[in-house]
């Protein structure tokens, strides 16, 4: 199955690996900051609901 | 319709709501098969070998990298004229995207060029190009970071994104300016010409750029949506401190 990539073995894998990492290090560090302000939004607007209901 | 509605927060998350499983599970489906074709299914070349694979990651990277700046460049006018904050926080959310396909471009360059070229690196005027673009890239960034007024971190990042849009289109066309270096001219507009590029490439290396535009996309709707819900928390909590 893996294709013989013969003295060009560093340069192919190290090509995909790279991006590979690269790409989930973008999804990865997106998904990070997305839960982070989602729950900092969520708890904002429960106190201000608080605030507002006192 | 118009199509400034979706310049609304509460139209463009609804919207974007709704089509980002259908893009994020098309953006999957395209990018696996465009590499998994290109990696296990392509032939060596006669004279690159395998290291040909490597095009489909290099040509896409480097093609959205300079694309993803042009889009900014739209978003950012369309915030200078227009004044609508999701076409400057679609901006903002490019960026990253922008930079890690600068960075994949830069570093498989690298890796094909060294079996090639026998160098890692050249001050050839196409690598010089995108290592500015790069650097725009990270200035555009800090920049955005550094200001804590959001209008004016939009007004500032966009007269930043008119500049480095020099260097942008530099990385494109260097090529073509400076007839010298060891970088070629495109791969993809060569079909049609006396060294076309061979169908076997030709095919994978389309599917492979529609991934990663596709990509791009899903990456560029997911952050606007990050970017708009921390300006409604910054409302919120000015909200807070003044009582």
């Amino acid at each position: 199955m893996m294709p013989d990539l013969g003295k060009y073995a560093f340069a192919v894998l190290g090509s995909y690996g790279a991006t590979a990492l690269l790409l989930a290090g973008l999804v990865g560090f997106t998904l990070w900051q997305r839960a982070r302000v989602k729950q900092a939004l969520a708890e904002a607007e429960a106190r201000l609901e608080k605030t507002d209901v006192r | 319709m118009s199509i400034w509605e979706y310049a609304n927060p509460k139209k463009f998350m609804q919207v974007s709501g709704r089509v980002l499983p259908w893009l994020t599970g098309l953006a999957a489906l395209t990018l696996s098969l465009g590499l998994v074709w290109g990696f296990f299914f392509t032939p060596e070349d006669y004279k690159q070998g395998s290291t040909v694979k490597i095009l489909f990651l290099h040509v896409p990277a480097a093609m959205m990298a300079i694309n993803a700046w042009v889009m900014m460049l739209v978003a950012s006018l369309i915030w200078v004229i227009r004044r609508h904050h999701v076409s400057a926080l679609a901006a903002r959310a490019a960026a990253p995207a922008g930079l890690v396909f600068t960075l994949i471009a830069l570093v498989t360059g690298a890796l094909w060029g060294q079996p090639m070229w026998n160098t890692w690196w050249e001050w050839d005027p196409r690598l010089t190009s995108f290592l500015i673009l790069l650097l725009f890239y990270l200035g555009y960034i800090a920049l955005w970071s550094a200001i804590e007024d959001p209008d004016t971190a939009a007004d500032l990042t966009s007269v930043l994104c008119m500049v480095g849009s020099v260097f942008a289109v530099l990385s494109r066309y260097a090529v073509k300016f400076w007839n010298q270096g060891l970088h070629q001219d495109s791969t993809i507009l060569k079909v049609g010409e006396s060294d076309p590029l061979d169908a076997a490439y030709y095919v994978p290396l389309v599917v492979c750029i529609a991934g990663f535009v596709l990509f791009f996309v899903v990456m560029v709707l997911v952050r606007t949506r990050i970017w708009i819900r921390a300006r409604r928390l910054g409302a919120l909590l000015a909200r807070e401190r003044m009582g």
